[in-house]
């Protein structure tokens, strides 16, 4: 009997179901994991059942069979991160990016609620917070990254949503109240401060679609002329890949977004209502009205204090340190890493988890039969940049910063299109859901 | 870029829509087509008379088609922005006339068969 799931098509089949092959581009296509199962007896350990631990917990129950598989994670919740910026902008619900860390788990894996104390790699055990120690053969890190809120001064989560803070990255809930205080502003003016952090960052695409977001809903109501927008990149780029960068330079330009360089956050006062950047000139106060706070981010402690991270490069940050093709840690060989906490140059979004996890599990998989893999991560990494409500522009590239568009003349990578803000809308998140259940 | 997949798109589909009203909305869609092109070719109705409501209706259903994909992804006409947004409108809008024309044919070849006209 064919198996019709399997019948790969022509690219050019595919047009007319633009939807749906538009929202696989917006993730990268992959191939679905259907090969003959593997035996083995082996011990794996996912720790993390984010975007990357899901994915990877169900595609490695489709390749293996009689593998102890177990993953860990502690926190109920299963965050849809890309919904974050629909949700403050108050285009959807709190709820959208709401589900159960156990709705995305194979029934045949066992799953720990717990967080991980501590990794040591050299006698190849992990111990959970309740003090359990578990031996693994292999060991997938893919926690995610912590956001490091603390090293905002004068910061405190509860403000968000009042005295025009706003800080969708928080969670569904923090992007809500975010909604509020862009409302608020939208309606009676002032300065817009945005900005990003110097680290190493989840979507580095986000804190240019709120900005871009807030001055066209401002623009809806009618009132973008009772205020100034001011974004402070934290280098002399917008954004790490050139040509992307200067395209949105010409956007800000356009939209009336003024510009300064080489701002770090690095306090808020909230009573005065003045944000503090640290610049190579010395620290620099900027008053604000409305504000988008996004702190420096690293890997979780339980990363930072193994011996996993790079010694020598993103120091400070935690990243585990793995080669940037197989994803396979420099110095433990049966040790992978997927997702945020990965120590690559790109990566940290959903859709370079689309392509890292096949990657990774094709390595484990060959290792675990004694042959070797040639599979590789290119760094491939996507953004829907939204430039309004309604428009988005669909930007890929990979390591070297070239773009890579999935439909080379089909889908233009630096033009704003309805299309590509469809796909944002309608297919992104399904295919997201289908990513995670390692079927896409 | 890697392959595509059909599998690949039937599940991003079903999680689009939850995997029973999916199979439920391609089975419709299958019936619906088979009993469009069974009745037409039973009744040999393919002259104008026959499918006069069904072209009225056609343009309604693709203009509702577009505004409907507007009104649940907050936007509108003034959001086109390339020839690929106007290529896309055309499809939701093909899509739209040519499932009210089918319906609105079998409408009316249901209503002629309940008055005996058939």
């Amino acid at each position: 009997m064919v198996d019709i799931k399997n019948i790969e098509l022509d690219r050019r089949g595919f047009i007319g179901l633009m939807a749906g092959s538009a929202a696989l581009a917006t993730m990268g296509v992959t191939t679905s994991a259907h090969a003959k199962k593997v035996e083995t007896s082996a011990k794996i350990i996912i720790l993390g059942a984010g975007a990357a631990g899901a994915t990877l917990s169900n595609r490695l129950s489709d390749r293996l069979k009689g593998a102890e598989i177990t993953i860990l994670d502690g926190r109920k919740e299963h965050w849809y991160q890309p919904g974050f910026t629909l949700i403050g902008s108050g285009l959807k619900p709190k709820n959208y990016s709401i589900s159960q860390t156990t709705d995305w788990l194979p029934k045949d894996i066992n799953f720990i609620p717990e967080y991980a104390f501590e990794v040591d790699p050299e006698s190849k055990s992990l111990t959970t917070a309740s003090g359990k120690k578990l031996p693994y053969d292999y060991l997938i890190v893919a926690p995610g990254l912590t956001l490091d809120w603390g090293k905002i001064e004068g910061f405190d989560l509860n403000m968000v949503g009042k005295e025009g803070i706003a800080a969708i990255y928080a969670g569904p809930e923090h992007a809500a109240k975010s909604y509020k205080a862009l409302s608020k502003f939208t309606e009676t003016g002032g300065q817009g401060l945005f900005s990003r952090p110097a680290t190493g960052m989840k979507c580095a695409g986000a804190p240019l679609k709120y900005t871009f977001l807030t001055d066209d809903i401002a623009r809806t109501k009618g009132t973008r002329g009772n205020m100034e927008f001011t974004y402070a990149a934290h280098s002399k780029s917008l954004f790490g890949v050139p040509i992307v960068h200067e395209k949105v330079r010409m956007l800000f330009e356009d939209r009336d977004i003024n510009i300064v360089h080489n701002h770090v956050m690095k306090a808020v006062d909230h009573g005065k209502k003045i944000v503090t950047f640290s610049t190579p000139e010395g620290d620099v106060e900027r008053p604000y009205d409305f504000t988008h706070i996004i702190p420096p981010q690293r890997a979780p402690d339980v990363i930072i204090n193994s011996p996993l991270p790079w010694a020598d490069k993103w120091v400070g940050q935690g990243w585990v340190e793995v080669d940037k093709h197989s994803l396979r840690h420099n110095r433990y060989p049966e040790v992978f890493a997927c997702g945020d906490v990965a120590g690559v140059p790109k990566g940290k979004t959903a859709a370079s988890v689309k392509w890292m996890a096949p990657v990774i599990v094709d390595h484990l998989v060959a290792q675990i039969e004694g042959k070797e893999s040639t599979a590789s991560f290119n760094g491939y990494t996507s953004c829907p940049l939204i430039t309004e409500v309604g428009r988005a522009m669909l930007v890929e590239f990979d390591y070297n910063n070239n773009l890579t568009p999935s439909f080379p003349g089909v889908i233009a990578p630096l033009e704003e299109l309805w299309t590509s803000w469809l796909m944002k809308k309608i297919a992104l998140k399904p295919t997201y859901n289908a990513m995670l259940r390692g079927k896409a | 870029m890697q392959e595509l997949t059909l599998g690949a798109f039937i599940a991003v589909f079903e999680e689009m829509f939850g995997a029973w009203l999916w199979w439920l909305m391609v089975i419709m869609i299958i019936v619906v087509i088979a009993a469009f092109f069974t009745t037409m070719i039973k009744y040999k109705r393919t002259d104008s008379k026959s499918f006069f409501w069904a072209k009225i209706g056609a343009p309604f259903g693709g203009l509702a088609a577009i505004l409907f994909i507007q009104a649940i992804t907050n936007s509108g006409f003034s959001d086109i922005g390339g020839p690929l947004d106007v290529i896309v409108v055309a499809l939701i809008a093909t899509g739209g006339a040519i499932a009210t024309m089918i319906l609105a044919y079998l409408a009316q070849a249901r209503w002629d068969w309940s008055k005996g006209n058939l």
